[in-house]
C-alpha cells in the first residue's frame, strides 16, 4: 500500500533576550553551572515571576512576521509535572490564550517550488534546566542556568508531508527568526529544538492515523533522518497489519534510530490552570503598530524581489536571501557592478565557496562587497578575463587591496592593444610552421579546430592576458 | 460531580502526595464534599460574565530586559543537601 505521512512540528525557539523571561538572571550560553540561576529560577519560597518586556516584544514580532492574529490578552498557565530540572514542579507556559494565534508562511523546496505551511499558534514559556547523568555516584547533577530562558513554542499545522518539507520548513523558520533578530538561531547551542509529530495514512485517505512524537531533535540533518526512520518503522508495522501506539520516542543519532522513551507509569496529564502569580498580558493596537513599523523586509518578500527585479532563478534567489547579511552583501555587489546575474554567480560560487573552504562566516569575510563588485566591473568592461579575475579574487582575499590595485600591481590587465597582440601572434605563427602548413591545407571545419590551437598558444604566450576575442579576429587575418 | 477512590489515587500520584490506605476513604469523602460545594457554584448563571484569569482586576506589568541578578551560587549550594562541581545532586533520573 502507498502511505502518506502527515507531519506537524513544534519548534522551541530560544529568544535572544539578555535576561530570563521571569527573572533578572543572565542567559549567556556556556556559563559555569548554576552561576546564572537566581532565587526565582531555583523556585525558592516566596519568589514571584516578573515578565520580561522584550520576550513579549519578540513574540509579537514573530506573530507579525507570519501574518498571525496577535493575542491582545494572553494568559500564562501552569503546566504541572515533576522533574528535577524544573524546580517549581511546573512550567509556566501559555495554554488557552497564547500570544500568537493562527498564521501561515511560505517555504521554498530544493526543486525551486514553494508551499504554504500553516502555523497553529505560538506561545511564550520558560525553558527547563539541564540534567547531567554522568558519574555523580549514581546521582544526577542539575544545572539550572537554562531554567527560565524565554522560549517561543511554534506549533505548525500537520501540513508537512515528508522529511524534505520538514527541513525546508525549519530552514525557512530559521531564516525568518534571524531576519527578525528575535533569536540567534544557533542550533548547536540548542536555540532551535524540534518535536516531530508524525503519523501515516493510506494515500488518499482524509482521516489521521495514530501519531508518534519524536522529542528534542536539534539539527536539520537529524530531523530529516528521524522522520525517514519513523516513516519506515510505522509503514513496516502497518504493512504487517499492526497498529501504531501513541507514544513519545527519542531519536538516537549514534544508532540512527528512534526508540520509545521509558514511559512514565501515568500518562501525561499536565493539569493546566491559570498561573496565579501572573496577570493577563494586555497589549494594544499602538504597541502592535510600533512593532509592525520595525519589521525588516522578510525572506519571502526578498526572495520574490530578487527573482523579479534581478531576474534570478528561484534557487539563486533562495540561497542569496537566506540570511540578511548575505542578501545585503549581494545587493552591494550588484550596486557596484550593475550585473545581477554575474554578481549572483560570483557570490554563490567564489565567495560562498571560499568561505566554506576556510570554514568561516560572512562576518569574517576579508573582501568587502563593494570590492567584489569592483572586480566584477573589471570583467564586464573587458579589463580582465574571468579566469584572471579568480586570481585577483584570491589576492583580494589575502588582503592585497582592491581589484584595480591588484590588476595594476601585478600587470594583469587584459592586452587589447592590437599592436602588442600582433607581435605575439607573429611569434606564435613563426614558431609553429608545421601547424601553419596543416591549417593552410585544411578544409573549413578543420580550420576552426586548428584556430583553437593558435588561440591557445597566444593565450599561453600572453600569460592569459590577451583579449581572446581580439586574438581570434587577428588570427583570422594573419593565417590566410 | 462524583469522584472515586481511583481518581484520588491518580491525582495523588501526579501531585506526588502520599495518602495511606487508611486515609484514602476519608480524603475521598472530604474532596467529594468540596466538589458538592463547587456544584452549587456551578449552578449560578454566569452566561453574561467573562471568565477571569486572575481575581485581581489588573494587567501584567513588564520589566525591562536587564540582568539584575548577581551570581549567588555559593549561597544556594550551601543550603542544598548534595552538591558537586557546582551542580545540585538529586536521585538519578533517566528518561
Amino acid at each position: 500500500m502507498n502511505w502518506e505521512s502527515v507531519i506537524g512540528l513544534e519548534v522551541h525557539l530560544q529568544l535572544a533576550t539578555r535576561s530570563k523571561i521571569f527573572s533578572g538572571s543572565a542567559t549567556t550560553f556556556g556559563a559555569e553551572p548554576n552561576t546564572q540561576a537566581s532565587a526565582v529560577d531555583l523556585a525558592m519560597p516566596g519568589m514571584l515571576p516578573v515578565l520580561n518586556a522584550e520576550a513579549v516584544h519578540y513574540a509579537v514580532k514573530f506573530g507579525l512576521g507570519i501574518g498571525a492574529e496577535i493575542g491582545k490578552r494572553s494568559i500564562f498557565d501552569r503546566k504541572n509535572y515533576f522533574y528535577p530540572d524544573s524546580p517549581k514542579g511546573y512550567q509556566i507556559s501559555q495554554f488557552e490564550a497564547p500570544i500568537v494565534g493562527e498564521g501561515r508562511f511560505e517555504i521554498s523546496l530544493p526543486d525551486g517550488s514553494t508551499r504554504s505551511i500553516g502555523i497553529t499558534r505560538a506561545h511564550l514559556e520558560e525553558d527547563a534546566g539541564k540534567s547531567l547523568h554522568e558519574d555523580y555516584h549514581g546521582q544526577s547533577g542539575i544545572d539550572l542556568n537554562r531554567a527560565g530562558t524565554p522560549l517561543l513554542e511554534i506549533v505548525s499545522e500537520p501540513d508537512i508531508r515528508n522529511a524534505t518539507e520538514a527541513v525546508a520548513y525549519l530552514k525557512a523558520l530559521h531564516s525568518l527568526v534571524t531576519y527578525l533578530e528575535i533569536s540567534d538561531g544557533n542550533m548547536a547551542e540548542g536555540s532551535m529544538r524540534c518535536d516531530i509529530n508524525i503519523s501515516l495514512r493510506a494515500q488518499g485517505s482524509t482521516t489521521l492515523g495514530t501519531r508518534a512524537e519524536i522529542k528534542n531533535v536539534n539539527s536539520f540533518r537529524f530531523v530529516e533522518k528521524a522522520i525517514q526512520h519513523e516513516i519506515e518503522r510505522q509503514a513496516d508495522i502497518l504493512e504487517d497489519g499492526g497498529t501504531i501506539v501513541q507514544e513519545t520516542r527519542l531519536y538516537d543519532a549514534e544508532r540512527d534510530e528512534t526508540r520509545p522513551m521509558r514511559s512514565k507509569e501515568v500518562a501525561n496529564d499536565y493539569r493546566y490552570f491559570p498561573e496565579p502569580d501572573l496577570l493577563p498580558v494586555v497589549i494594544d493596537d499602538a504597541y502592535i503598530a510600533d512593532i509592525q513599523r520595525t519589521l525588516p523586509e522578510l525572506p519571502t518578500t526578498k526572495r520574490h524581489r530578487f527573482a523579479e527585479v534581478y531576474g534570478l532563478s528561484n534557487y539563486d534567489a533562495n540561497v542569496l536571501a537566506d540570511t540578511r547579511p548575505l542578501a545585503d552583501y549581494f545587493e552591494v555587489v550588484v550596486g557596484a557592478c550593475n550585473d545581477a546575474k554575474i554578481a549572483a554567480n560570483w557570490v554563490q560560487v567564489e565567495l560562498l565557496g571560499q568561505l566554506n573552504r576556510e570554514q568561516t562566516s560572512l562576518a569574517q569575510c576579508p573582501v568587502p562587497a563593494a570590492d567584489l563588485g569592483g572586480l566584477i566591473a573589471r570583467i564586464l568592461d573587458g579589463s580582465i578575463s574571468g579566469k584572471i579575475a579568480k586570481q585577483v579574487f584570491e589576492a583580494m582575499w589575502q588582503g592585497e587591496g582592491s581589484a584595480d590595485a591588484i590588476i595594476e600591481a601585478r600587470g594583469l590587465k587584459q592586452v587589447s592593444d592590437s599592436g602588442a597582440l600582433e607581435g605575439i601572434i607573429t611569434e606564435v605563427i613563426a614558431g609553429h610552421p608545421e601547424q601553419v602548413q596543416q591549417f593552410l591545407e585544411a578544409d573549413e571545419g578543420r580550420r576552426k579546430k586548428l584556430t583553437g590551437f593558435f588561440v591557445g598558444q597566444v593565450m599561453k604566450a600572453s600569460k592569459g592576458q590577451a583579449n581572446p576575442q581580439m586574438v581570434n579576429e587577428l588570427l583570422a587575418k594573419k593565417l590566410v | 460531580m462524583t469522584i472515586t477512590q481511583d481518581d484520588i489515587e491518580k491525582i495523588a500520584e501526579l501531585a506526588r502526595i502520599r495518602i495511606s490506605g487508611e486515609e484514602i476513604g476519608e480524603v475521598t469523602q472530604r474532596i467529594t464534599e468540596i466538589l458538592q460545594m463547587v456544584d452549587t457554584l456551578q449552578a449560578a448563571d454566569t452566561s453574561n460574565i467573562e471568565p477571569m484569569a486572575n481575581p485581581l482586576d489588573a494587567t501584567q506589568q513588564l520589566r525591562a530586559d536587564e540582568v539584575t541578578e548577581l551570581n549567588r551560587r555559593d549561597d544556594f549550594l550551601a543550603i542544598a543537601p548534595a552538591v558537586e562541581d557546582g551542580l545540585f545532586l538529586v536521585p538519578r533520573v533517566i528518561e
